[in-house]
């Protein structure tokens, strides 16, 4: 009962933020309706007992992506001209309204195999031992820090001042 | 206990909130914003399948970690093309942005 009241509650929160970050005209507080629903996401991940899962968005979307958004609000003075739309504001809005429409209707009529065993718990050794093991997901995490260290040096190379 | 359904509906009304935004806004940050928004909901799915069709495997969760350091890598490159951009062109409208149009 207790979670049901909290998954409704971070629910409406998720979709209610996410909604605002496209209706609110003032964009320093757009990105701070983005913060909050990541944290809304942040606590479904808890309802789905996904702990590690949770803590990681917390602080690499909460934490790191906020401030980079939130930072380059302020650097390109973008405040001062709101959040315009485009021409393509209704179609684009009867196209994805139909998306969503045949989303609910797709994953409310299909069978889903559900499996009735308990969730791990905590889930943390048990990722680790996924993404480190030799006949795991090692080859990807190597690939995830070459994409990483290739982003650093991009983003450096793009914002050098020429001399 | 809330069943795989309401978490799908959540993640799919997410989604399309993040598209529409990407496609009706003109400021490029908000729609790097709403790109993010995609993300997150399609996280949402990856880890609502993980606990009910496999919750022991735990492969979802796996693939959310990745989409994570993606998202991450994607956000510091669009942000850094964004101030370049609004260096050299003092605009980040994307309806002023239009070099390549024909």
């Amino acid at each position: 009962m207790g979670m049901q009241i909290a998954f409704w509650i971070l629910a409406v929160l998720a979709v209610v933020s996410a909604a605002g970050v496209i209706w609110q005209k003032n964009l320093f507080r757009a990105a701070l309706l983005l913060v909050l629903c990541f944290l809304a996401v942040a606590g479904i991940f808890v309802t789905l007992s996904a702990d590690f899962l949770a803590a990681v968005q917390l602080i690499i979307n909460v934490g790191a992506v906020a401030i980079l958004i939130i930072m380059s609000i302020m650097l390109t003075r973008e405040v001062t001209s709101g959040n315009p739309s485009g021409k393509l504001g209704l179609p684009a809005l009867a196209a994805t309204g139909v998306l969503a429409f045949s989303i609910i209707i797709t994953s409310v009529s299909s069978y889903w195999p559900l499996s009735s065993s308990s969730p791990l718990e905590p889930t943390t050794a048990a990722l680790a031992n996924l993404l480190f093991e030799n006949d795991g997901f090692i080859f990807l995490i190597q690939l995830g820090a070459i994409l990483l260290l290739t982003t650093i040096i991009g983003a450096i190379v793009l914002l050098r001042k020429e001399d | 206990m809330p069943g795989l359904e309401h978490y799908l509906i959540l993640s799919g009304l997410l989604f399309c909130i993040g598209l529409a935004g990407a496609v009706i806004k003109r400021s490029a940050i908000v729609i790097l914003m709403c790109i993010e928004i995609m993300l997150t909901g399609v996280n949402i799915a990856m880890v609502a399948f993980s606990r009910f069709i496999t919750p022991v495997e735990l492969t979802g969760q796996i693939f959310t970690v990745f989409i994570i350091v993606v998202a991450a890598a994607e956000i510091a490159i669009g942000l850094a093309i964004i101030l370049a951009l609004y260096r050299n062109r003092n605009t980040i409208d994307t309806q002023k942005i239009d070099l390549l149009k024909w």
